[in-house]
């Protein structure tokens, strides 16, 4: 969609800079720094250019280890071909998709009791999601998740976050050889969840990957979604959604490493600010590496400011190191109401309130669509519109839609 | 019997004159005056810049477009003091010449949100589908087009069509057409302009602008009139057409054709 830019509280890094990361005597960039250990992470002060954006102070307690209130109810459903079990962090594939890169993750990893591990059966073509929801109650958590999805598998994982809770959590996927897996998270929190999260995924020869995130409640959701491939020819597809309102801050951090060849990777993210204190922050890294021959890679980000005060930083960054790709590139813009859609709108009669309301609600349609689960899909339209404010659409309209 | 009127009409469009300090507002209409009435199809044939576009986004309630000076009244009542979708309830259409992607929304959701606001009720739904599908048969749009996100990586050929399909579904008084014809193949301009002649069986009163003669040879136009600087200069029938697909706008001082360079050739 065309949004108009404007210069209130935008910051986007220049298109032409697609280098940031600082060079060292290879002529590459700086490696993005991670470790096992969280004393390799100094505590973050808000200076650091991963920090800068996110209100540190308000999350202060996930920077020390804690003693684990678990505060978080867990419901399952698990179609057949699935098993969730209980591990420890001797488990073979702890730590293998996910290598902490920042504090909280690795506090996380060091700390975490019970790990979860749901394993998708080889060949196993699921029935219905496999769905993980978290009920939150006032406290402190840890917790760890990985999902192994085995090879020529086909499934979708839905992480549903709701209640209240603080929790620092790390995923980790396994994507396996020819596999599709689909993750959809959603943070549809009440006011003061506070929830920061590392889902990195290691995806696999030919293997698809589809990571869906929704963020709707909460006072501070901090994710930071990463993508390597372990084999050439595999695609991942990062789409995400931010509602953010008053007080609220939603903080999205994606890194795609590209260090084979054939793979490809398309990001849409896009956010509403409904409120003069909303906060949102997009920042999409993606590296290209020398082997990482006929890469394609695709990045949008869309803001749109409904409120006076509210403020969106959107950064795109891309790193290519070699010539030999298919495509890359990346856009990103922030603005009000887009006046030509309005405008058609109201040129075919439809009042201008009700046309701001298609606006809005098609633009977030546009990312929900993309969970094609309809219970879920009907449920965070409902939950948008409530957060809205605006009368659900009507019955009958629905009805022609199912 | 309904009746549009444009009484020497002038307009600006704010910041379209550049200057040392910055840009200023550009008077482009310069006193227009045309009636259109039910039944009848006039065609508004001009060069490039002439202001047509600007008239039909006048007409329409662009925010861009400021009126200076002049009227415009449907059927007597005063449309510059209404907004964009009271002239549209009203009765007023302007298809346009680059229709605007709205993602997420579907055409169906669309159409119907639309139908609701211009008939004042929300259409039964069965026969609206009934509805919608035959109009959409009628301009051979395929039923999975409902589902499509309105103008979302549509073709020149399908944003014009679904132009003509919410003609046809909203029924107006009276219609623009702001370059209806342009970006179309043969094929498409023959479909779209047959949907055109259905609804103008239904008695809308036409207002057909173009620069080129070629969809005239599909939609006959019962009055054709010139637009040049901002105004209409020379007005007649359906045969000032055929002189300005010979001599183009040549006599106007302006060197372009009003036929296309295949018409041309093949004359």
């Amino acid at each position: 969609m065309t949004v108009t830019s404007t210069d209130t509280d935008v910051h986007v890094a220049p298109s032409g800079s697609h280098s940031h990361g600082g060079s060292g005597p290879t002529g590459s960039p700086a490696e993005r720094f991670t470790s096992h250990d969280p004393d390799d992470f100094a505590v973050p002060t808000g200076r650091e250019e991963e920090w800068r954006f996110s209100p540190v102070r308000r999350l202060r307690k996930l920077f020390q280890p804690f003693a684990a209130e678990r505060s978080i109810e867990l419901q399952t459903e698990l179609p057949d071909g699935v098993t969730l079990s209980t591990v420890g962090r001797d488990h073979p594939l702890f730590g293998t998709a996910l290598t902490p890169a920042d504090r909280v993750s690795a506090l996380t990893a060091a700390n975490i009791g019970d790990v979860l591990l749901v394993s998708i059966a080889p060949d196993a073509v699921t029935d219905g999601p496999i769905t993980l929801r978290s009920i939150g109650k006032p406290g402190l958590n840890y917790a760890h998740l990985i999902i192994e999805a085995g090879r020529f598998s086909s499934a979708t994982v839905v992480l549903d976050h709701v209640g209240e809770a603080t929790v620092a959590a790390d995923v980790e996927v396994v994507v396996a050889e020819g596999a599709a897996l689909t993750l959809i998270s959603v943070q549809d929190w009440d006011a003061g969840a506070i929830h920061v999260a590392a889902h990195a995924a290691a995806v696999g020869r030919d293997a698809k990957y589809k990571h869906i995130s929704i963020t709707l409640g909460g006072d501070i959701v901090r994710l930071t979604p990463s993508v390597a491939f372990t084999g050439p020819g595999a695609s991942a597809e990062l789409v995400g959604l931010s509602f953010a309102g008053d007080g609220q801050h939603q903080e999205s951090r994606l890194y795609i490493d590209h260090a084979m060849p054939q793979c490809s990777s398309h990001v849409v993210y896009k956010s509403v600010l409904d409120g003069d204190t909303a906060r949102t922050v997009w920042v999409g890294d993606v590296r290209i590496r020398p082997a990482a021959l006929g890469t394609n890679t695709y990045e949008v980000n869309r803001n749109l400011l409904l409120s006076d005060g509210a403020r969106a930083d959107s950064i795109p960054n891309l790193e290519i190191e070699t010539g030999e790709i298919a495509g890359a590139g990346h856009a990103s813009a922030t603005g009000r109401f887009d006046d030509l859609q309005l405008f058609y709108l109201q040129s075919r009669g439809i009042p201008e309130e009700e046309a701001r309301r298609l606006v809005v609600r098609g633009f977030f349609a546009d990312i929900v669509d993309h969970i094609t689960l309809p219970d879920l899909h009907q449920r965070l339209m409902a939950s948008i519109d409530a957060r809205l404010g605006a009368v659900a659409e009507p019955a009958e309209s629905q009805e022609e839609r199912s | 019997m309904s009746k549009l009127e444009i009484r020497d009409l002038h307009v600006s469009v704010e910041g379209s004159v550049r200057t040392e300090h910055g840009s200023t507002d550009a008077e482009i209409l310069k006193g227009v005056n045309l009636v259109v009435s039910s039944g009848e199809t006039h065609a508004i044939m001009g060069p490039n810049g002439s202001g047509k576009s600007t008239l039909a986004y006048s007409i329409a309630g662009h925010p861009k477009y400021t009126v200076t000076s002049g009227q415009i009244l449907l059927d007597g009542k005063d449309v510059l003091a209404m907004s964009v979708d009271e002239r549209a309830r009203a009765g007023l259409f302007l298809a346009m010449q680059y229709p605007v992607e709205v993602p997420g929304v579907s055409v169906s959701n669309f159409l119907r949100t639309a139908a609701t606001s211009i008939r004042g009720e929300a259409p039964k739904l069965r026969t609206w589908v009934k509805e919608v599908n035959s109009a959409m048969a009628d301009l051979e749009m395929d039923k999975a087009f409902a589902e499509r996100n309105v103008n979302e990586g549509f073709s020149g050929g399908e944003k014009k069509r679904h132009e003509i399909l919410q003609m046809a579904l909203l029924k107006p008084k009276i219609a623009i057409l702001d370059e209806t014809d342009s970006g179309l193949d043969v094929d498409a301009l023959r479909i779209v302009s047959q949907g055109v002649n259905q609804v103008r069986e239904t008695g809308v009163g036409t207002l057909l602008i173009t620069h080129y003669t070629r969809i005239l040879r599909y939609i006959k136009p019962d009055y054709v009139h010139v637009f040049f600087d901002g105004r209409v200069v020379e007005s007649g029938g359906a045969e000032l057409a055929d002189e300005l697909e010979a001599n183009g706008y040549a006599r106007y001082g302006v060197n372009e054709p009003a036929a296309t360079e295949a018409e041309t050739a093949s004359a």
